[in-house]
């Protein structure tokens, strides 16, 4: 109790030291780095921004980066979903073992990940090679980039949803049974409204990482212009030709999306934990 | 293990169900997690281990290995040290501006990495807001080793924090106020109360921390000259390879990274299950 009081009226020393160091840091290496893409990015004329986005290769290279980011954040929070369903309610040999993996592409290398699904999803692959003989590209081709963005994304899908599950209220799901419902109606009305705001907070994360990923998607992606050119490479082509505005230009763009899609996301969620009562 | 006898006859799925759920994620985890696990270790080592041997004792490889080496011992000790002091700051004390605080540490894992480069271009390249000072100097930052290690910095700025953060939140700050009004000094007080408190987490971080910077490629890649030999990382020297049709090489170096991965999970887990236990243990006691 009286330790509660002193830090009312005192602090633990070390106040001005670490927070000082944190403010110098994070200036250093965060803000300031921020702060010029920003400035550089203000200083673009709009005949520069349109210049830039007129061009068909880069129109191209935000459909595709769009298009199969929000594909495969689709894809992972609904096997993401599956994933974590198993592996909280069901104990089946592997288990673990399975739950362990599930961080890897967390812990890999993107570049390392890269050359790895590219060797199994190429046309001589272990797996492209049957996809070939039914006349379907796994690499070189949009598939191959959404390939890769599973991949990147699928541990945030499963991660969120996983203590989500955990935390489910058996009782809730005992009292729709004993008031009859069936097994699938218990499910569908009781236990999944519980578990969106996860699913939305797995399928952002899973979406953000995808359009800004380049390490992984790279190599089984063939980068062949107007068709598998993702906007990060477009990125660091424009900064190999010495367009530094062009780069700015791009990586504002994507910058932007992504935060203006994170925020409306939170924002979806807050206003359903709102509409649901809970906090 | 004993869950499922706690989940009543309402929250029990029917065996079919289950079946299926677990074949699809045991064939969604076989295609996309392990078949790519394995198939690195299978191209390294389908040469035969003198192939594997000979693409590792390569003068570039050894060179990429060393810059990799060198950009993760500047960048995780200075990571750690600024999880820590940040943790601290944002954990004992209350202050205007905490929440935006915080968020900053995290932005990095929002960028994208290949934007993180553009952004140190911006600042240290020749046309850069430091660039022509530094270059006076005699100090090049992009295109040379010291773009590498900021680079690197950038991408795991949050690591130790981010695991810190939370873990210092709950436990609070008694036990510091118990040591310090025993007489403690702040550098005791941190070293014997708050330290072991924190070892695990801290270590979890730093492994992360590491892991990650050995293997960043995207930002690293931006401010690189990819010059063979002099600044080129591992994770870059593989890309070199690679686009070589070098693939054995390429993926003899990858394989050193793969280890890592899963020395990083396999401590995740370890550790997961050391501090489930540790709270069974307290539950038990309480």
């Amino acid at each position: 109790m009286s330790a509660m009081r002193a830090t009312q009226i005192r602090r633990l020393p070390g106040f001005g030291l670490t927070l000082g160091f944190t403010l110098f840091y994070v200036t250093l290496m965060i803000v300031i780095p921020i702060a010029a893409l920003l400035l550089k990015a203000s200083s673009i004329s709009m005949e520069e921004l349109v210049e830039t986005f007129k061009t068909p290769r880069v129109q191209a290279s935000l459909r595709l980066t769009f298009g199969a980011s929000l594909l495969a954040a689709t894809i992972n929070t609904f096997f993401g979903f599956i994933a974590a369903w198993s592996l909280v309610r069901y104990r089946f040999v592997g288990r673990r073992l399975i739950d362990s993996l599930i961080d890897l592409p967390f812990a890999m290398p993107t570049a390392v990940s890269g050359i790895a699904l590219m060797a199994i999803y190429a046309p001589t692959g272990i797996v492209g090679k049957h996809f070939l003989a039914w006349g379907i590209k796994t690499a070189i081709s949009p598939l191959g980039v959404l390939i890769a963005l599973i991949f990147i994304g699928f541990p945030f899908a499963v991660r969120t949803m996983q203590p989500a599950i955990e935390e489910l209220e058996l009782e809730a799901e005992q009292a729709s049974a004993s008031l009859g419902a069936s097994r699938f109606q218990t499910f569908l009305r009781v236990t999944l409204p519980s578990l969106i705001p996860a699913a939305l907070t797995g399928f952002t994360l899973a979406l953000a990482r995808a359009l800004g990923e380049y390490g992984s998607v790279i190599f089984i992606a063939g980068n062949l212009p107007m068709r598998t050119e993702i906007a990060s490479l477009l990125i660091v082509s424009r900064l190999d030709e010495n367009d530094i505005v062009g780069a700015c230009a791009i990586a504002v763009v994507m910058l932007a999306s992504t935060f203006v899609l994170l925020l409306t996301i939170q924002g979806i969620q807050w206003w359903i934990e709102r509409k649901t009562g809970r906090n | 293990m004993s869950r499922d006898s706690r989940l009543s006859q309402a929250s029990r799925d029917p065996k079919w169900i289950q079946w299926i759920l677990i074949g699809i994620t045991v064939g969604f985890v076989t295609l996309f997690l392990i078949l790519p696990l394995g198939v690195i270790f299978w191209e390294a080592f389908r040469k035969g281990l003198k192939t594997f041997a000979i693409a590792l004792s390569d003068r570039n490889a050894r060179s990429a290995i060393g810059l990799t080496l060198l950009a993760t011992a500047i960048c995780v000790p200075l990571n750690m040290v600024f999880g820590l002091a940040a943790a601290w700051a944002t954990t004992k004390y209350s202050f205007p501006g905490k929440s935006l605080l915080i968020s900053i540490i995290d932005l990095p894992f929002a960028i994208s990495p290949v934007i993180a480069g553009l952004m140190l271009i911006l600042l240290y390249g020749i046309h850069g807001w430091f660039g022509a000072a530094l270059q006076s100097m005699g100090l090049q930052v992009i295109f040379a080793v010291p773009g590498v290690v900021l680079a690197t910095i950038f991408v795991t700025v949050p690591f130790v924090a981010r695991e810190l953060i939370p873990v210092m939140q709950e436990q609070g700050s008694e036990q510091e106020w118990a040591a310090i009004s025993l007489g403690a000094s702040a550098w005791q007080t941190f070293t014997k109360v708050t330290l072991p408190n924190i070892f695990l987490p801290l270590l979890y971080g730093v492994l992360l921390c590491t892991a990650r910077a050995m293997g960043e490629f995207g930002a690293v890649s931006v401010v690189s000259s990819n010059i063979r030999g002099l600044t080129n990382t591992i994770p870059l020297q593989i890309d070199a390879l690679y686009n070589d049709y070098n693939a054995p090489a390429a993926f003899a170096l990858a394989s050193i990274l793969a280890t890592l991965s899963i020395i990083t999970l396999l401590a995740k887990s370890w550790l997961e299950s050391k501090i489930e236990h540790r709270s069974k243990e307290s539950e038990e006691i309480q």
